[in-house]
């Protein structure tokens, strides 16, 4: 599977939690005045035993009813303040801290949107959903509790231990006798707990990529009848990660123990002693009642480490996770004019600062010579190819005039798909350069640049949105009904005013699933509605039936006649669309010319035409 | 994006009930809103029901845990009696010259000591051991359940949702296991023991304790019904979250070449708010409990005292007796803060399980037949079988295309194509005959024997269906087309390659079969991905093969090559092509023209193409788009 495991070995949890410092900040007077509450809240309780040894002594032994009324008033005064104090300290967390997970979410939401595709093509979505749900959530916890809570039961054993040694100092050193060994035990435990953590935490990311592929790929696994096998593969992940869960729980059980243990034997080493003492006379009961009882209230913050520990490491370990991603460099971290820049983005990288925002003023300088778009030894290698394999793009070399429209053929798999991807920028060329009326488009933001080429890719992807949303993506806002209908009725697409609510209606994974055909249309008429300068079509009519696509061709040729274009395309009736056609092969333009010239001249282009070999006409 | 439908999900509304009425509007149908509103009906006790049958399995284990906790609660528990035993007795005792109690004392509460943590720690073990397979368990069960659930079903859940049931609603559930369930036996054995205890030291004192019981049920009955509400609505959300995520993170491209980056964050802000009012909404119903609880257990500490104190200076109460009293009431009423614990995650849990019962509640539309027949055996060349459409009627729930009255008759080993314009009800026959759905009325017949009485293994033994959309799993080029047959070996494999002419390209990724194909094939063109699917439809064999579209991403060389290998491989096989492509008809026997969901004309390709009829047309115009 897709692990992203990355070594979690030496790495501190402190320097780790660190980083979340940014996404706190904004709350950081709540959490902090919470935490402060918390402490005092604790330390309330802390004195009740205080009240309860002056009572038993004092009023107590001297049968004074009007002492021990005194008493219990106090009692219940620090039991209201204690109950207070502690609602204070969740309301004044409740909503910030939700607010932290949403801000880290919509964080993680909007750099993931703006990294390279080729990010996106290395990376399981499993592993960037579980990143945003299960890895926030632990997160939240951890601030709601361990954080607060570290802090809290630390000085609460604090404050404890003082009034225990300040009570009888010799007690309280038997008391403090197990705190070294039980840090060292901590020590060892956080270690392991940490790398056991990352490990469940990237099998759940695993664990949800499998879900994922098998409901978005359930036409395959239901044809070929294999929901057998593929619930064997997930059976097999869940299992894993059960053992690694159980491993996590044999490392806190010996944590646990250690810390249940070595305290209790403390308390009973110091009431052996106590009660000698008491039986000399050197110790009133009293003070013994009211030590054992402090010594009792802090079981709970002493025991409590254990799951705090633990919970912080699975903190940091999914800390990790989440910046893991965030580290990434977005496409363009200077011009990204949506890119709220979240809270924590790492240091923006200087690649396109410098002319990136500038104004472009040479187009119309250089219209003349570079009209349309020019592809000019334009190298292309996936970024995360093999070293030493040959790129798949190696020198091309195009023309396409302003006005004209270009169709590009090639084999299956020749990079004709990787070729339109470069014009809108989503992927970076190698080297070389793709200029647009002359400008290079590495100068042109990609916001810009976008706006500027319309696209229709091969794969239709509709999004949850009404089909007359979905269509007026590709057009400037204001855009409406009029150019909704126009750019439908080019594709063709006009089978959309009769769905049950028209172009109302919602399509995309949350509404009504529609046909390849008609998916197609909706793609095209979305690539189309804003009038683009440019326009790129991978395939476009590869879903149309003959008739269908002999209709859209015949509008498609009145856009394209003013539209500088580049389409891919597999076969003759596409090709027709456009002025001259490019042939892509071995990485390079090998061939440029009308249909018809091509076809006699070229022995390739005729194979790939007509499927027939060696049998140029 | 302001048009009624997108602003759906924006409804700022405390009330969950009121909010999902507003989303069901936006639907695609408005009619079955149950899928759009996340809410699918969960059968009366379905939840109570789920959860007693994860649980029943271990009961033997549930119960080790629970004499575990009761142990360790023993061994714990026991410290203060030794406290109040040291005081009345062994320090008077010892003031005698007697020591042998104090060194029971020591001796008691060192056992006790070690007794705890060894305990604790056998507890964590085998609790963990337990709730890890309920998860285990019930991930299958959620897994396995979705893949036998229809396609229709999977068409309206979206796949986000899903996942959501799989991943976050079980957590919540783990969460329940792992800390509830410890706390909850926790909580009634020290309430239990603790009462037992106080009522034993002083039956006085121990009835105001337990008298104290009455309003800390109120309280949490009020929470239980308040923030039940509050989980369903946040499940709700998070499932809203996760879909949008999915769906951009899917949609990657045509996110970033229609500049949707904008857009989106400003839906998903929508989407995220909510659940983060919900969040906060279900901490505040937790603050509300603490502070309630905590008043009534100190309130209770201070009345005990103040009676307790008052009998001690009457005499009428031992000094030790109301010190051990006092040093259980803290314990008493420590566990009412992991008491709202095991609350709160019970109701998260309850939440979701509710969700995950009323996803498991969904029949499958495609049920595997109880009792299923076998097909006949077929001849080694001759694998084909009969297929027969007998008075068949479709609809989608959801409208769309319609299949009227129809009835058809494949015989064994033909090659049909159909071809049609969208909308026709070409895929709806294609889909009824691989069983993605059943008909609405009539029959469909494999060898005379009805597709609903045959198991899943042997249908597939029987169809297979190649789509358009070629969907690749993570894994090896190789392991894509073992999906054909997972048995195949490495040489079958390459064999099916090379018959349809993917041979090549894989050979020429950077591991051949071994090639990781990443996320859903980034990598791999769509052209490539079809012969991929297509090689795995070959590896498996079939009697009757569909081919829906499965060529449309081909080049002309791509699909002679696909067509030329069909020649030989479809040779005795059945075989239903529809394409829109029409070179395709070159290889069938026969032709069926479909309009509106009828069949309009059905001969031989020759016999139509010289006729009059539409397929004559549709041939003609098919020719001239050659040029």
């Amino acid at each position: 599977m897709m692990s992203t495991t990355r070594t979690t070995a030496d790495r501190s949890a402190v320097r780790t939690l660190l980083r979340l410092w940014p996404y706190v900040r904004p709350v950081r007077a709540r959490l902090f005045t919470a935490a402060a509450v918390a402490v005092v809240a604790s330390c309330t309780g802390l004195v009740i035993p205080l009240v309860l040894k002056w009572l038993v002594d004092g009023p107590v032994a001297g049968h004074d009813p009007a002492g021990v009324w005194l008493g219990a008033l106090y009692l219940l005064l620090l039991g209201i303040a204690e109950a207070v104090l502690f609602g204070i300290r969740r309301w004044l967390v409740a909503r910030p801290l939700s607010r932290v997970e949403a801000e880290m979410r919509a964080g993680l939401y909007r750099r993931l949107q703006r990294l390279p595709v080729a990010f996106h093509d290395r990376w399981a979505s499993g592993q960037l959903l579980s990143r945003g749900t299960t890895d926030l959530m632990l997160l939240r916890m951890f601030l709601a509790f361990p954080l607060t809570f570290l802090l809290v039961n630390g000085v609460t054993i604090l404050v404890g231990v003082i009034i225990m040694l300040v009570q009888d100092w010799m007690l309280g050193l038997v008391i403090l006798g197990p705190a070294v060994p039980v840090m060292w035990t901590c020590a060892v435990f956080e270690r392991r707990y940490a790398r056991v953590a990352r490990r469940a935490q990237d099998q759940v990311g695993d664990l949800t990529t499998v879900v994922e592929e098998s409901v978005l790929g359930i036409r395959v696994v239901k044809g070929f009848g294999r929901h057998r096998s593929q619930a064997r593969a997930f059976r097999e992940l869940a299992g894993r990660l059960r053992g690694t869960e159980l491993r996590k729980a044999r490392l806190l059980a010996t944590i646990w123990g250690v810390i249940v243990a070595l305290p209790e034997l403390a308390i009973g080493a110091a009431l052996v002693l106590g009660a000698v003492r008491v039986a000399d006379g050197e110790l009133t009961a009293g003070t013994l009642v009211a030590f054992l009882s402090t010594a009792l209230a802090l079981r709970w913050p002493v025991d409590s480490i254990g799951f705090l520990l633990a919970m912080t490491q699975e903190a940091a370990t999914a800390t990790e996770r989440y910046f893991e991603v965030m580290d990434e460099a977005p496409e363009d971290a200077a011009e990204g004019s949506g890119e709220g820049t979240a809270p924590g983005a790492v240091g923006v990288s200087g690649a396109a600062t410098a002319s990136g925002s500038l104004p472009v003023p040479r187009a119309e300088v250089r219209a003349g010579a570079g009209a349309g778009i020019r592809f000019e030894g334009v190298r292309f290698r996936y970024p995360d190819a093999p070293p030493g394999s040959p790129p798949l793009l190696d020198g091309v070399d195009l023309h396409i005039r302003a006005g004209e429209s270009m169709a590009l053929v090639g084999a299956t798999g020749s990079g004709k798909t990787t070729l339109t991807a470069l014009v809108p920028r989503l992927y970076e060329v190698t080297s070389g350069r793709i200029t647009l009326n002359g400008v290079d488009i590495a100068e042109i933001p990609r916001e810009e640049l976008r706006s500027r080429v319309a696209v229709a890719f091969e794969e239709p992807t509709l999004f949850s949105a009404s089909v007359g949303e979905n269509v007026l993506m590709g057009a400037p806002d204001g855009a409406g009904k009029p150019e909704l209908d126009r750019a439908l009725a080019i594709a063709r697409a006009d089978f959309a005013h009769a769905l049950p609510q028209g172009t109302d209606t919602r399509v995309g994974e949350q509404g009504l699933s529609l046909s390849g055909g008609q998916r197609q249309r909706l793609a095209l008429a979305r690539a189309v509605v804003g009038r683009p300068e440019f326009l790129v079509l991978d395939d476009p009519l590869s879903a149309l039936d003959v008739h269908t696509e002999a209709a859209v061709e015949a509008a498609l040729r009145q856009v394209l006649a003013d539209t500088t274009a580049l389409i891919v395309a597999h076969r003759p009736s596409t090709v027709l669309l456009a002025d001259r056609v490019a042939l892509l092969s071995g990485g390079r333009i090998a061939a440029v010319g009308t249909h018809r010239q091509l076809l006699r001249d070229n022995a390739e282009y005729a194979h790939l035409m007509s499927g027939r070999r060696e049998e140029s006409r | 994006m302001t048009t009624t439908s997108a602003s759906t999900p924006a409804v700022a509304d405390d009330d969950p009930d009121r909010s999902r009425d507003v989303d069901g509007s936006g639907g695609a149908g408005g009619k079955d809103d149950a899928f759009d509103r996340d809410v699918l009906p969960t059968p009366p006790g379905a939840t109570a029901a789920l959860l007693r049958s994860l649980l029943a399995p271990m009961k033997a284990r549930v119960a080790l845990t629970t004499l575990l906790l009761l142990l360790q609660q023993a061994a714990v528990q026991a410290g203060p009696l030794l406290v109040a035993y040291a005081i009345d007795t062994a320090v008077p005792a010892f003031r005698n010259d007697r020591d042998g109690p104090l060194i029971a004392v020591a001796a008691g509460y060192l056992l006790c000591a070690l007794a705890s943590g060894a305990l604790q720690f056998a507890f964590i073990q085998v609790s963990a051991r337990v709730s890890q397979d309920v998860l285990l368990d019930l991930r299958g069960r959620i897994f396995r359940h979705a893949q036998a659930l229809g396609i229709d079903f999977h068409e309206r859940y979206t796949s986000g949702r899903l996942i959501s049931r799989a991943t976050t609603d079980v957590e919540s559930l783990r969460e329940l296991l792992d800390e509830g369930l410890q706390e909850l036996v926790t909580v009634i054995l020290s309430f239990i023991s603790v009462s037992a205890l106080l009522l034993w030291l002083d039956l006085g004192l121990g009835a105001v304790a337990v008298a104290s019981f009455g309003p800390l049920y109120l309280l949490v009955r009020l929470y239980r019904r308040r923030a039940g509400r509050v989980y369903g609505a946040k499940s709700t959300a998070m499932a809203a979250v996760i879909v949008k995520f999915t769906e951009t993170m899917n949609g990657i491209r045509p996110v970033r070449a229609f500049r949707r980056e904008t857009a989106n964050d400003a839906e998903f802000a929508i989407l995220n708010a909510r659940h983060e009012r919900t969040n906060g909404d279900a901490l505040l119903e937790m603050a509300r409990y603490v502070v309630g609880s905590r008043l009534v257990a100190n309130t209770a500490v201070a009345a005990i005292v103040l009676w307790g104190a008052h009998r001690v200076a009457a005499g009428s109460l031992e000094l030790g007796v109301l010190a051990a009293a006092v040093l259980y009431l803290r314990r008493l009423y420590d566990p009412i803060d992991r008491l709202g614990m095991f609350l709160n995650s019970y109701q998260s849990a309850a939440a979701s399980l509710e969700k995950i019962a009323g996803l498991l509640a969904q029949e499958p539309t495609v049920p595997e037949p109880d009792v299923p027949r076998r097909l006949p055996s077929t001849q080694r060349d001759f694998p084909g079988r009969e297929v027969v459409f007998d008075g068949v009627r479709f609809g989608y729930r959801t409208g769309g295309e319609v299949l009227p009255r129809f009835d058809l008759t494949l015989p064994a080993g033909q090659t049909v194509a159909v071809v049609g314009s969208t909308g026709a009800g070409k895929s709806t026959l294609a889909k009824l005959l691989a069983r993605f759905y059943d008909p609405s009325a009539g029959r469909v017949l494999l060898d005379g024997v009805d597709l609903r009485e045959l198991s899943t293994a042997e249908l597939r033994r029987g169809v297979v269906m190649v789509t358009q959309e070629a969907f690749l799993f993570s894994g090896t080029v190789a392991d894509n087309i073992a999906l054909g047959r997972p048995d195949a070996g490495r040489e079958e494999i390459e064999r099916a390659a090379k018959a349809i002419g993917a041979h090549e390209f894989i050979s020429a990724l950077p591991d051949g079969y071994d090639t990781d194909v990443r996320k859903r094939g980034g990598r791999i063109s769509a052209g490539q991905r079809q012969l991929v699917a297509f090689a795995r439809a070959l590896l498996a064999d079939p009697a009757v093969l569909i081919l829906d579209e499965a060529t449309s991403s081909l080049d002309v060389p791509g699909e002679r090559a696909v067509q030329r290998a069909m020649a030989t491989v479809l040779r005795g096989r059945t075989a239903v092509v529809i394409a829109h492509r029409l070179s395709t008809v070159e290889i069938a026997d026969r032709v069926l023209v479909m309009e509106g969901g009828r069949i309009v004309e059905d001969g031989a390709p020759d016999e139509l193409i010289a006729g009059t009829g539409r397929f004559a047309d549709l041939h003609r115009a098919w020719r001239d788009s050659l040029a």
